[in-house]
């Protein structure tokens, strides 16, 4: 009996190690980052920022963590508009290595792309939704690399609130179109209404620019 | 009716009401006064009375701390004392094996010079040479009268001059040859003297140093037994003696947690190889934790190695083993302590290659450089020094065992030594609230008499009166007009 008392505590505490010790990422830890990229217009001479943000995210993100890379075009509430996806083995050196192959993916689709005639921001950002709740993360981030001027093609329906619970949306490079310029009220109507729908489906909004402070967002 | 209207309904007036008001509550307060003092004497002597209690029992608790620690001190600095007169026991016996093993063999040696010495001497001796003869003869012919003048006598004399001479002749070769043999032995002893001046000597060196021994343990049986009879002096002295080891112990372990820190930077990253970069476990990284753990498993390795070789006596099961048993742990620790030891030499190395994997990603990714960053030439010095130091910190942590144990040991001591400061404080705060209560109660009472003091100040003088006239009286009974004693007081 008196060494059933002292066995059972024994295997307790090294079924716990066990289970802490398997290797298994730890969900609360661990990040989702999921990127937008804007190609329609002539918003695609702006791919070369993102390749750089792109390959920043990439040095920032650690073992455990999800990156997916979409395209935003007509309709983008699709898993094919996903360009590259991967979440990073646990062990840092396999992870760099799979950094490196995910680079070369986003290069390739950088040489090969085409404008699109539309711009569907919204399925974009349901897509993300969908994926990075799926992807079982920590802390989940959609990047938006745009500039944020949605256009939806006749007959798609976006209407719809968006659940963004626990998500950062950050806006990235929102450029000013030449109607911007004339009247900045548009600019600034068009960040407001989406940070209002970002904030209505109870996510965190934030707007960068300048991407040398894009840090306090991929930072630990 | 608004609390404004019920002061001022005396006349309307304010200022008679108030007067009013206060008339009547000065005369309440002077009718209670008696009962309010009782009162608040009595809650401050009830006041002073706990608190003055509980700072005797906080008292009576420090003193028991006290006594404790000081039984505590006096029973480690015995242990302690013990300890060191049974090194210096142990230290008298293996010098008595070594020395006093050989001393019959060093005795047989001197035995047997003193018998070489004694047989040469008695064979150098000088042996007198034996009377000729020719003494006695010469010495009848002298008795030969010497009127005569017979020639024959003259030519026996001759004869038995020539004869002496030649006999004289003959001794004192003998003599001669005789000496040189004598001196050739007592040559021959020579060696064997100095041979025994030099047994003698060793004898007298091992002996002496026996007597350096006897006279340490004699001084540390003397402190041994000034810490039995519990002197003020030697409480004293183990006092300091316990605070001086606590900070000192404290400082080596500080050192010793660097060197753990160290340690630890050193397998961390590693880590992350073996046991995954993300996985968590109570919110710390689970490659954190199992080198945290390596490096608490090598401390431990390093205290039972110090246990085995009985340096440390942290574990009296360890201690009490048989030695066959020790020595077997002592190699198992050992080994274990070379495995990790090596491990870590391991890890620190890929350590450095993984930095340089991570640096180049970091150039490819950011700086857009695909080309691998510059090999310096230099960069294998680091290398090895990281792999040194994870191979050394190991063994280095080993001794940790030691200021541990002094640490663990002193610390109850000063802990104790804190408790009995903090008790007798508290004693001494507890005794100061009760006589601050006990002047708080008559502080009040004077306040109280302070409110009433119109009616306290009439009073005087009703009884001010009533005494004079008392004393009148008693005096229109005094015929001669003097006062009497009690009046005089």
């Amino acid at each position: 009996m008196n060494r059933n008392r002292i066995a059972i505590p024994i295997v307790a505490a090294a079924a716990l190690a066990l289970a802490g010790c398997s290797g298994k990422a730890d969900v609360p830890y661990t990040r989702g980052v999921y990127m937008l990229l804007d190609t329609s217009g002539t918003y695609t001479d702006e791919l070369k920022k993102a390749q750089v943000i792109i390959n920043y995210t990439l040095a920032k993100l650690n073992p455990g963590d999800t990156f997916a890379v979409a395209r935003v075009d007509t309709g983008s509430f699709t898993e094919k508009n996903i360009i590259a996806k991967i979440t990073f083995d646990d062990r840092p050196s396999v992870a760099n290595t799979q950094k490196l192959k995910f680079r070369d993916e986003i290069d390739r689709f950088v040489k090969g792309v085409k404008p699109s005639a539309y711009t569907d921001i919204s399925g974009g950002m349901l897509q993300a939704i969908e994926f990075l709740n799926e992807a079982h993360v920590g802390r989940k981030t959609i990047l938006i690399f745009s500039d944020m001027k949605e256009d939806l093609k006749k007959g798609y329906v976006r209407d719809i609130p968006l659940q963004l619970n626990g998500f950062d949306v950050v806006a990235l490079n929102v450029t000013k179109l030449r109607s911007d310029n004339i009247d900045p009220r548009e600019y600034l109507d068009r960040l407001a209404m989406w940070q209002s729908r970002v904030e209505a489906g109870e996510g965190h909004w934030r707007v960068i620019n300048d991407l040398e402070r894009l840090e306090p967002v991929l930072g630990d | 009716m608004s609390f404004t209207d019920f002061l001022t309904f005396w006349g309307g007036n304010m200022v008679v009401s108030v007067l009013v008001w206060s008339a009547i509550a000065m005369a309440l307060v002077y009718l209670a006064r008696n009962p309010a003092h009782r009162m608040i004497e009595a809650f401050a002597a009830g006041a002073k009375q706990a608190f003055q209690q509980a700072a005797d029992a906080v008292q009576a608790s420090g003193s028991k701390l006290a006594e404790r620690n000081k039984e505590v001190l006096v029973a480690a600095g015995r242990e302690a004392s013990e300890r060191l007169i049974e090194r210096e026991f142990s230290r008298i016996d293996t010098i008595v094996h070594r020395d006093m093993a050989e001393y019959p063999t060093l005795h047989r040696k001197i035995s047997d010079v003193v018998t070489r010495i004694d047989e040469d001497y008695k064979t150098s001796s000088e042996v007198p040479p034996e009377a000729p003869g020719w003494a006695n003869a010469v010495q009848a012919v002298a008795k030969i009268p010497t009127g005569t003048n017979d020639p024959m006598v003259g030519q026996v004399l001759q004869s038995i001059h020539g004869s002496m001479e030649k006999s004289h002749q003959r001794v004192l070769e003998e003599y001669r040859k005789s000496s040189r043999t004598r001196h050739m032995l007592l040559k021959k002893m020579r060696p064997f003297w100095r041979r025994m001046d030099s047994d003698l000597k060793q004898v007298n060196q091992k002996v002496t140093g026996l007597l350096e021994r006897a006279e340490v343990i004699d001084r540390k049986m003397e402190e041994y037994e000034n810490i039995v009879s519990q002197t003020d002096s030697a409480v004293r002295t183990l006092s300091s003696s316990s605070l001086t080891q606590f900070f000192v112990a404290g400082f080596v372990l500080a050192v010793a947690i660097g060197g753990a820190m160290i340690n630890f930077n050193l397998i961390a990253r590693p880590m992350q190889e073996m046991v995954g970069g993300s996985a968590m476990l109570m919110g710390y990284r689970t490659a954190n934790i199992a080198a945290l753990v390596i490096i608490l498993v090598e401390v431990a390795m390093g205290l039972f190695l110090m246990e085995s070789l009985r340096i440390t006596r942290l574990f009296p099961v360890i201690g009490s083993m048989r030695d066959e048993m020790r020595v077997r742990m002592i190699w198992i620790t050992f080994t274990i302590l070379l495995i990790l030891a090596s491990v870590e030499a391991g890890l620190a190395y890929m350590r450095e290659i993984l930095s340089q994997d991570d640096a180049a990603l970091r150039a490819s990714l950011i700086q857009g450089n695909v080309t691998a960053m510059a090999v310096n030439s230099q960069r294998w010095i680091t290398t090895a020094a990281q792999m040194g130091m994870g191979f050394i910190l190991p063994f280095a942590l080993v001794f940790v065992a030691i200021p541990l144990e002094s640490f663990i040991h002193s610390s109850r001591t000063v802990l104790g030594m804190v408790g009995v400061g903090l008790l007798r404080g508290l004693a001494f705060v507890l005794s100061l609230i009760g006589n601050i209560s006990h002047y708080l109660g008559q502080m009040l009472i004077s306040i109280y008499d302070l409110f009433i003091f119109l009616p306290l100040w009439i009073e005087d003088l009703v009884r001010g009166k009533e005494s004079r006239e008392s004393r009148e009286g008693k005096r229109g009974f005094n015929p001669f007009g003097s006062r009497t004693a009690k009046e005089e007081a």
